[in-house]
């Protein structure tokens, strides 16, 4: 398995690149496993590799049922960040912030994390106080950010419309400098890679049909290629978690929305930074191709069709055009859907389930891609010792019987 | 400069029309009727940008929607349009156009060195490298960032405006082609409303200047007089330059119409765009079919084009591409290229097919018009640096997979390609339908349509002229009969022509190893090439989704129209899979992008962005000086600045005078709800926590709503005005919200009440007059009501008139004063209000806004939901437990307060803090912990919700939420802030003034 | 966008609408009377299928009533709206889509 490095880069240019070996294998499926991860998106993958590195499991699989990362993972606006409010949300996404931070170098593959900031604005003044809030618990907690104000901001975007005549005007922001942005298909290629060199298997086209149990313990899946045995089995399936529940018997307080997000034509660089925009919903940066990369909110119906209604477009780049007025000539070039498994409180579900030896990692609604290095890293942890890290066990699925919810969005919590 | 190919007649230019337009800075002179590229070819520049990350050389290549190449950056200033395909841009006088990803000139481009590296950047390259050192990403980055993108963005806003209109339809076709005209034809007459949309300026699409005819007369004029007819029609609406861009469930279907790009800076009025958002009963896609390039090596120099976009510059636009044209084909339609560029005057140098053998009748004419077919060939390579200068032939073997050797060379400077044709399936599988691989034809066809929609034309495969007339029009008569109508059109006639069979010819065979040689271009603005199709299969990349997304392959701003369908044929040959097997990509909206501006539309601006909600007095507020916050969709004043002070100064004198005399705040935007029917009071004892029951009529009560979760959704006071008749107070920002809660558990889960609910907001104009002489402005302008404290007692209604306006005057109070709320009919506000502003000049009355009511709300420890309530918290945790019945068998979120967390005693419970300095306020948002000096992470006791510098006591308060503040009344918190100072706090409790509660009773 | 057929007013555009979640989750009635785990069903626990769907919405800016729609989470076709009192029409196979 080649090392990727610039010397690398340089020998196969010599063989006209004939001499790469695959990023990962696509063996077949063996009749059992240690472990299997049932979802082949970052997370699952992340899942996955640190099963393999953190905990010395080496005979287990990931199943996919399409090809990995093709879920949310290739459908996000790839926005990093780590600045939540509730101590036991900002410690999770603060250690995959960590993980983030070294995470090209781990995996040998450039996931292009750029850490140019994210700005949260705020457009009233309770917006202000929330803000004011999160970034003392933030700093409280070690993590970086601070408030700005408008004028501050301006300083920093230069293209941004911060006229305080306009319907909902800034008039003020976090920023965290930590924050920022990765190229989302290369976090999964870069975690199926670094899994695959551990020995795990990584196999595509396999759905699960059915999953197997014996008095209340996990036994195995049914899948579109054959059964396969397992006693500890990790989900990790966003948009289909309510599904893989009902196959395994038990509900969850989930439902699953559609998620729309659109990107301009390439441009020269003109945004920096990362903008984010509860109040008008609209949230945006640049990719390195020089598209402008735009979220919308959520679809208010349920829906597993991975498109959402014209209107939710309609709104989000008014919104946009209200805070960049000069990017009303830039135009469109593509639209797409997700769909994200919201829970009540906004924060997501990791750890057990009634079921013996089954794991749910699931409920990040808009806001998982950040998290996937450290939701990986907890819920590996999770399944190789049966039981949560210190760091997920305050997300656990029983939270919602005894009352013990960590509410994000009731608390200033921001999507994405 | 003179334009020098032209033909000599022809064409669809008005050559007595000539316009000046300017390219690079130079000045051209092209005609009107023509785009910016066939003006340009017209005038010899084919040269017109450079490739995304190789910086090669490249030309025009199509002459539609589908160009990767002539990508331009049109205008300057405000009026600049980045990436604008010049094949669909319509020449305008004075046109200023530049290229994109130059740099510094489009001759001389010193990144073009990047092709001198092309083999260290492979498809992917990027993951491989730049991660070392760890911190030299972000530089990078910086460069790979400053090298990526087309051009540029507007640096000032835009002055123009975009429209929106929404339609329906019986029927709704795209594509005025033939296939397209005669299907609106044949619907039209049967009365049908019928709509029309085509993205170019002319209808007729690729026949339009073809040298066809139909019904025995040109196909021109055929098609001028469809569109006649067509036009005379009062149920039809013809939309050219109107691209339908998406295609949404329930034949919804978004077009942009571009209304003035086409004319001169200097006569552009009105709005430039307009998104026609349609539901259409039935939908016709006639968008035609484009024509796919063939892929070998150096198959992208200046001068190579499609064969039908030849056609179409030479018989639409009098241009000649070229002087001598080589044309390489696999199929027949590109002999009608050789005929048309004969008759261009181009001299054709060979017909290069790939076939062993063509026998059309097509074919025969082209031989016997002496142009030479040579059969059995292909063009492997060409040369040139700027422009194609030559091109090499070899044959192809037997077998079709590789080529012998003796490669012949062609001299020319045209390269006409044709690979087939691609039906424009993007709507058809944008609305949910799945096109299938036919491997007779050697392309994706519409599958099974899922919404009421059919396929025809070139968009169904159907190339020939004579079966697009009859797919159209059999389509446009089904469509008016689904629709109710009688429809029985019949088709015009064209000739049939039989052709041979396509040799579906992918990765063109040639002498180079597969992968090595010059790079064969799939996807020409990204740069993708086959080998890095092959490097992406060979890395385990199989997925054609992760080879697009490995590759590129398609994210350009053609979102690969021209060679996706070559890429995907391309990996499954590599995966030895059928194409079929490997699939398509999806097929996403925008058809071609759109601007921002246009999807915005009018939703824009202080007035249209969202809805601006004003209270019956907000112009006097304006006369008067007030600040405005935004609270929801509402204007609502902040404070009434005088003689330019700051906010805490208006502040202070504000309270002061609310507490020593009378103030007056505009209270109209709290949400008001009329409950009636005789289950109402039972009704309301299941929506708030307390008792309703035993309310008697005229008096009021404050109440909390919970959501099903226990935790504090809404407050507010409402009044009994009789036995089975309320009035509900809820918050500004609630309202809505409360309405569409109750009006859900009345209509789903206890339809057997007997309740009605009706929002009254803005029928009523409210105004708090609070304060210890309020009793004396209310009394001196409200008639018929007794004032006296006994006859009037706190928590009562009455009602009573002002002059002729009958009023309702409820004596509630949000401050800790004697106060009355004093409600007129809405139109009455402002009347009211000046009558209470004159009634109180005596007492200096005081005009407040929102931050007094917080400060003294606050002063009495009253608090505001959604600022000292965040969602997760209870009524006990406000320390009101009082308000939660303790009889109710039941009411809304009961069941929650006895769960595990909700019991819990270290919960955050509101109390107050007086800081140890008196003058310093803790700002809002702090977060509160027992050790200041304790390592990070910090442990944190609770957070500051409200906050303020009551001039009334004479030093700051403050409302916090603290872990188990009940109980640690007397303790000492600090509020570490982020410039490092730290604030010290005692806990007590929140009601900071009149802790007695007398006031309001006097 | 939504085609929703309003029971009382007909066929109207997604954006008169408000969405309001899975239909035929009766409010328990003696709900002191429930055990934790029961209550928690009650107030957060979703079949959100995949596939056929009996969902609520509301009329928001129209006649302001809430109905009952069965709509395919996959496809997005409403195969039915109803009146809240009227029962959903016959059941379907939860598998169909």
């Amino acid at each position: 398995m080649s090392r990727y490095s610039i010397f690398s880069l340089v020998r196969n240019a010599l063989s006209y690149h004939e001499n790469w070996s695959a990023a990962w294998r696509s063996p077949e499926p063996k009749a059992q496993y240690d472990a299997l991860i049932i979802g082949g998106g970052g997370h699952g993958l992340a899942t996955a590799y640190y099963l393999a590195k953190e905990h010395g499991m080496k005979n287990i699989a990931v199943l996919e049922k399409g090809w990995i990362g093709g879920g949310n993972t290739g459908r996000n606006t790839t926005i990093v960040r780590s600045n939540y409010l509730w101590d036991e949300s900002a410690h999770l996404y603060e250690k995959s912030m960590k993980l983030w931070e070294g995470l090209s170098q781990d995996l040998n593959y450039n996931v292009m994390f750029s850490q140019r900031g994210v700005y949260n604005l705020g457009h009233n003044l309770q917006d202000m106080r929330d803000i004011q809030r999160r970034v003392n618990a933030n700093r409280l907690n070690g993590i970086d950010g601070h408030v700005v104000s408008a004028q501050e901001i301006k300083q920093a975007i230069p293209e941004i419309n911060i006229d305080q005549g306009c319907r909902y005007p800034i008039i003020g922001a976090s920023f965290q400098p930590r924050g920022g942005v990765a190229r989302h298909d290369a976090v999964a290629w870069g975690f199926a890679r670094g899994a695959d060199r551990a020995g795990v298997d990584i196999i595509q086209n396999c759905e699960v049909t059915a999953i197997r149990q014996e008095n209340g313990v996990v036994t195995g899946v049914e899948t579109t290629r054959g059964a396969i045995k397992a006693n500890k089995i990790g989900v990790v399936v966003a948009g289909h978690c309510s599904v893989l529940a009902e196959m395994a018997g038990f509900r969850m307080p989930i439902e699953s929305h559609p998620l729309q997000a659109l990107v301009s034509e390439p441009i020269k660089p003109v945004i920096n930074t990362v903008i984010m925009s509860n109040a008008v919903h609209g949230y945006i940066s640049q990719s390195d191709k020089g598209d402008l990369v735009i979220g919308a909110g959520i679809d208010s119906y349920t829906g597993y069709g991975q498109r959402g209604s014209y209107s939710g477009i309609e709104h989000t780049v008014a919104a946009i055009c209200e805070m960049f007025p000069m990017f009303k000539r830039v135009r469109m070039n593509r639209q797409w859907g997700g769909i994200v498994d919201t829970t009540p409180d906004a924060c997501p579900i990791i750890g057990n389930t009634p079921v013996k030896g089954l794991y749910f990692n699931c409920g990040w609604g808009t806001g998982g891609f950040k998290a996937t290095p450290g939701s990986g890293w907890v819920f590996a942890h999770n399944v190789a010792n049966g039981e949560p890290h210190e760091l997920n066990r305050a997300f656990a699925l029983d939270r919602f019987v005894t009352g013990f919810l960590i509410d994000e969005h009731g608390a200033a919590g921001v999507a994405h | 400069m003179t334009q020098r190919l032209r033909t000599e007649a022809g064409g669809r230019v008005d050559r007595e029309c000539e316009i000046q337009f300017s390219f690079n800075g130079k000045n051209y002179t092209g005609l009107k009727g023509d785009t910016l590229c066939s003006a340009l070819l017209a005038n010899g520049v084919h040269l017109i940008g450079r490739s995304w990350k190789y910086h090669r050389p490249r030309g025009v290549i199509t002459a539609g929607a589908e160009e990767p190449n002539a990508i331009f950056q049109m205008e300057k200033g405000n009026r600049t349009i980045p990436n604008a395909r010049g094949t669909q841009v319509e020449l305008y006088d004075s046109l200023e156009a530049h290229p994109v990803n130059a740099w510094p000139s489009l001759d001389f481009d010193l990144m073009s060195i990047n092709s001198w590296f092309a083999r260290m950047m492979p498809a992917g390259f990027y993951y491989k490298t730049f991660m070392w050192p760890k911190a030299m990403w972000m530089k990078y980055e910086h460069f790979i960032r400053k090298a990526s993108g087309l051009g540029v963005a507007p640096r000032e806003n835009d002055p123009d405006r975009y429209e929106h209109t929404h339609q329906h339809c019986d029927v709704l076709i795209v594509g005025g082609g033939v296939a397209g005209l005669s299907a609106a034809l044949a619907a039209a007459r049967s009365g049908a409303r019928v709509i029309l949309a085509d993205e170019q300026s002319e209808f007729g699409g690729l026949t339009l200047a073809s040298p066809t005819r139909i019904d025995d007369i040109d196909a021109s004029q055929w098609i001028e007089q469809a569109v006649a007819q067509l036009a005379a029609m009062d149920e039809v609406t013809l939309l050219p330059r109107s691209t339908v861009f998406g295609y949404h469930d329930y034949n919804f279907l978004t077009i942009n119409q571009r209304l003035t790009d086409h004319l001169p800076l200097s006569e552009r009025n009105g709005g430039r765009e307009k998104v026609w958002q349609v539901r259409a009963h039935q939908v016709v896609l006639a968008t035609g079919a484009a024509e796919r390039p063939l892929v070998f090596a150096n198959n992208d120099r200046p001068g190579t084009l499609l064969a039908s976009a030849v056609s179409t510059y030479a018989n639409r636009y009098a241009v000649k591409p070229g002087k001598r044209a080589v044309i390489f084909t696999n199929n027949d339609s590109a002999y009608q290229t050789a005929l048309d560029l004969k008759a261009a005057q181009v001299e054709v140098v060979a017909v290069v097919d790939a076939r062993s053998d063509s026998s059309s009748e097509l074919a025969n004419t082209v031989r016997s018009a002496g142009i030479q077919v040579i059969n059995g060939s292909v063009v492997v390579d060409t040369s040139g640096g700027k422009h194609l200068r030559s091109v090499q032939v070899m044959r192809l073997s037997a077998d079709g997979k590789s080529v012998s050797s003796n490669p012949k060379s062609f001299n020319c400077d045209l390269l006409a390609l044709s690979g087939g044709w691609s039906p424009v399936v993007h709507l058809h599988a944008q609305s949910g339908g799945r096109p299938v691989w036919d491997d007779e034809t050697a392309m994706f066809c519409p599958g099974s349509p899922t919404q009421a929609q059919i396929s025809v034309g070139g968009a169904n495969g159907e190339l020939g002229l004579a079966g697009c007339l009859v797919e159209g029009t059999t389509a446009g008569n089904d469509a008016a009969r689904a629709c109710g109508f009688d429809a029985d059109s019949k088709p015009a006639s064209a000739d049939a022509v039989t052709s041979d069979a396509i040799l579906p010819l992918w990765n063109v065979p040639s002498p180079y190893t597969r992968g090595r040689g010059p790079k064969a271009f799939i996807d020409l603005q990204n740069d993708v090439s086959v080998a890095d199709i092959l490097l992406a299969v060979r890395e385990g990349y199989q997925s054609v989704e992760h080879v697009k997304r490995y590759t590129a392959m398609g994210f350009g701003t053609d979102q690969g129209k021209l060679g996706n369908i070559n890429g995907m044929a391309i990996l499954a040959e590599a995966q030895g899979q059928t194409i079929a097997e490997t699939g398509t990509t999806t097929y996403r909206p925008n058809y071609t992008p759109i601007s921002f501006g246009a999807i915005a539309g009018q939703h824009l601006g202080d007035q249209l962005f969202d809805p601006v909600r004003k209270t019956a007095m907000h112009v006097w507020h304006q006369e008067n000086g007030a600040e405005f916050e935004n609270v929801g969709q509402w204007k609502r004043p902040w404070y009434y600045p005088k003689n330019g002070e700051s906010l805490d100064d208006a502040v202070n004198r504000e309270c002061l005078a609310v507490r020593d005399s009378v103030g007056i705040l505009d209270a109209s935007t709290l949400g008001k709800i009329e409950i009636k029917g005789a289950d109402s009071a039972r009704f309301l004892e299941m929506i708030y926590t307390n008792n309703w029951m035993k309310l008697e009529p005229g008096k009021g009560r404050y109440g909390f709503m919970l959501g099903e979760d226990g935790m504090v959704m809404d407050d507010g006071v409402t009044i009994r005005l009789g036995e089975h008749h309320f009035f509900m107070h809820t918050t500004t920002g609630g309202a809505a919200g409360v309405l569409s809660w109750m009006d859900r558990w009345l209509q789903t889960e206890w339809p057997e009440m007997e309740v009605y609910l009706t929002s009254v907001t803005d029928h009523w104009a409210t105004a708090a007059v609070v304060g210890p002489k309020s009793r004396d402005v209310v009394s001196a302008v409200c008639e018929g009501i007794d004032f006296s404290a006994a006859g009037f007692p706190f928590m009562a209604s009455r009602n009573g008139t002002i002059g002729d306006i009958e009023c309702r005057v409820n004596r509630i109070s949000f401050s800790g004063e004697l106060a009355y709320e004093v409600n007129v009919p809405a139109n009455h506000g402002r009347y009211m209000w000046e009558k209470l502003m004159q009634a109180g000049k005596p007492f200096n009355i005081t005009p407040y806004g929102t931050e007094t009511m917080h400060v003294l709300r606050a002063e009495k420890g009253y608090v505001i939901v959604g600022q000292d309530t965040d969602g997760s918290v209870t009524v006990e945790d406000l320390g009101l437990g009082w308000a939660i019945s303790k009889t109710k068998a039941d009411f809304l979120g009961k069941r929650s307060l006895r769960r595990l967390d909700t019991v819990r005693k270290d919960r955050k419970q509101l109390v107050g803090l007086l800081t140890e300095d008196p003058h310093s306020v803790i700002p809002e948002g702090a977060q509160l912990v027992n050790d200041p000096r304790a390592p990070v992470p910090m442990p944190m006791q609770g957070h500051v919700s409200s906050s303020y510098f009551s001039a009334c006591c004479g030093h700051s308060i403050a409302l916090a939420l603290v872990k188990g503040g009940h109980h640690r009344m007397g303790e000492t918190v600090y509020a570490p802030l982020a410039n490092g100072r730290v604030i010290k706090a005692t806990i007590t409790e929140p009601v900071f003034y009149d802790k007695e509660g007398s006031k309001p009773d006097v | 966008m939504l085609l929703i057929k309003c029971p009382w007013c007909g066929e109207r555009d997604e954006s008169e609408f408000s969405y309001a979640g899975e239909a035929h989750i009766a409010r328990p009635l003696e709900t002191e009377k429930l055990s934790d785990e029961a209550w928690a069903d009650y107030l957060f626990m979703r079949k959100n299928p995949k596939g056929a769907h009996r969902e609520q919405w509301l009329h928001a800016a129209g006649c302001r009533r809430y109905f009952n729609a069965e709509r395919d989470t996959v496809s997005y076709r409403i195969s039915a709206t109803y009146k809240i009192d009227e029962k959903p029409p016959r059941d379907q196979s939860r598998n169909q889509s």
